[in-house]
């Protein structure tokens, strides 16, 4: 009996087997080998930046539907040029790198505390205490909830509980601003300078009180816009105001104007500059290094 | 009337999914959108009858010949596996557009416990070896498919209607999840004894 159990099963896996291995040959599709030698040169981080589900099929959409030769954002231009290798083709129109912008400037001395919060680090939990533990409820919770969520290791809560972004490091993916509860996180493009960093949505007095550096809402900004890339943006518990980047040239004259200098004025990034291993690398030190808001290692 | 029968009971009263508790990981995980889960659905009910109707006839003709009938469950394992890489690649050569609809949740099925359990189910349910057999096994495995199309596509009519929902950050995602198929397992109970 047990010959037979051996004889059956042997036999039922050698035809299957038999039968799989003829119809591999017979109904073999031709796959495009580009495909597989573009997921060669692809980060393989799968972080979705691109738009597409993941590194293949990315790789998939560059062959079978033209996509962007250069989408891939962690890869940047090197990725570009390689998958510009295999298809054939020059890597035009140079996209400009975008990266993750902080909306609040709510710092300890900024934005007093409200409460000691001493429950789970995290920004989503803390957010349901009383709407933060500080006074402003629309501002940076300051727990890492962005830091622990980066697949880059590109923020980092700094001195002040914000979180600063290493704009060498950072794709642009945009999981951080996804998980930021109070949404003070967008992606912008690095070449973009001038940036409104508040989130207070309250009015006059009550925004004044919960913070130094808050938004009162008052609107000049938007009027001495001159490209009128400024509009107060309202929503059920009230407005800020929100710069259109396609519109924005960086002339900072909301910048002059805000009575609250919520809005800044950032120094220009080389998008190609590295950040330094120590802060001594720098000639003159930190103090003249024109990425030193954002790498994240001055000291 | 007894294939009524079948096709009633399996669709309703042992639904695949909300009373039998089979092909939860996909009623969980491809449910997110209605697409999603009718294609699933779909794949399931195409790949179930097929690999029941083999199955059975492997069974019969050879399990059962050679008094084998313990090694059902590795000879079934092998025949699923072997039918679901013979589909995709005929699928894939032979009609693209079924196979860029089902592609993706093929290699899912190979290892789907509801396509080896129906298989089982129609062998202890002792369906004989005859066109009637053939028929109520048929019958059988099209009707479950078609319970687990009726439970994904409930589920992912809910979900999606639970996403513009306002809940606590605890409770988002699977966790309402599960809580919605305990209801809806509950409310099928709710067939028992109608046959």
């Amino acid at each position: 009996m047990m010959i037979y159990a051996i004889i059956i099963l042997a036999a039922l896996g050698g035809v299957f087997g038999g039968v799989l291995a003829f119809a591999s040959k017979k109904l073999a599709v031709e796959t495009d080998s580009r495909v597989e030698a573009i997921i060669g040169v692809l980060p393989g981080a799968n972080c979705g930046a691109c738009g597409f589900p993941g590194c293949a099929g990315y790789a998939d959409a560059v062959v079978n539907q033209g996509a962007p030769l250069n989408s891939c954002v962690p890869g940047k231009a090197a990725v570009a040029a390689e998958i510009g290798k295999i298809m054939g083709r020059e890597v035009g129109g140079e996209s400009i790198r975008k990266v993750a912008q902080l909306h609040c400037n709510g710092t300890f001395d900024n934005a007093k505390a409200k409460y000691e919060y001493k429950g789970v680090f995290d920004c989503h939990l803390a957010v349901t205490q009383f709407g933060g533990p500080s006074y402003c409820s629309f501002g940076c919770i300051g727990l890492g909830s962005c830091e622990r969520a980066c697949p880059f290791d590109a923020i980092h809560i700094g001195e002040n509980r914000l979180p600063v972004v290493n704009t060498s490091a950072c794709v642009g993916c945009g999981v951080c601003a996804n998980q930021c509860p109070q949404k003070v996180l967008t992606i912008v493009p690095i070449n973009k300078r001038v940036h409104v960093r508040c989130n207070n949505r309250a009015k006059g007095k009550e925004a004044r009180e919960e913070c130094a550096s808050s938004c009162i809402s008052c609107g000049l900004c938007a009027k001495v816009c001159p490209e009128g890339a400024i509009q107060m943006i309202d929503n059920k518990v009230g407005s800020i105001s929100m710069i259109d980047y396609d519109k924005c040239t960086g002339c900072g004259t909301c910048v002059a104007k805000c009575p609250r200098k919520c809005i800044h004025l950032d120094p220009p990034i080389d998008p190609e500059l590295v950040p330094c291993e120590k802060p001594t690398a720098v000639e003159g030190g930190c103090g003249s290094c024109p990425i030193q808001n954002s790498c994240g290692m001055q000291s | 009337m007894e294939i009524f029968a079948i096709i009633f009971g399996s669709i309703f009263i042992s639904n695949i999914v909300l009373s039998q508790f089979l092909g939860i990981c996909p009623f969980l995980g491809v449910s997110k959108d209605t697409k999603s889960a009718v294609g699933m659905g779909f794949s399931v009910m195409f790949v179930m009858v097929l690999s029941s109707i083999l199955t059975w006839f492997i069974y019969h003709a050879l399990l059962v010949r050679f008094e084998l009938e313990y090694l059902k469950t590795i000879a079934f394992i092998l025949t699923i596996a072997a039918l679901v890489q013979l589909l995709e690649m005929f699928l894939k050569k032979n009609i693209p557009s079924l196979y860029k609809a089902m592609g993706v949740y093929l290699p899912l099925i190979t290892t789907n416990c509801t396509i080896l359990g129906i298989a089982l189910v129609n062998i202890q349910n002792g369906y004989p070896f005859s066109l009637y057999g053939f028929i109520c096994t048929a019958a059988n495995a099209f009707a479950n498919s078609a319970g687990f199309l009726l439970a994904m596509v409930l589920m992912s009519g809910i979900r999606e209607r639970l996403e513009e929902a306002e809940l606590p950050q605890a409770m988002k995602g699977l966790p309402t999840v599960f809580f919605v198929a305990s209801s809806m397992a509950l409310a099928f109970v709710g067939f028992t004894g109608m046959i």
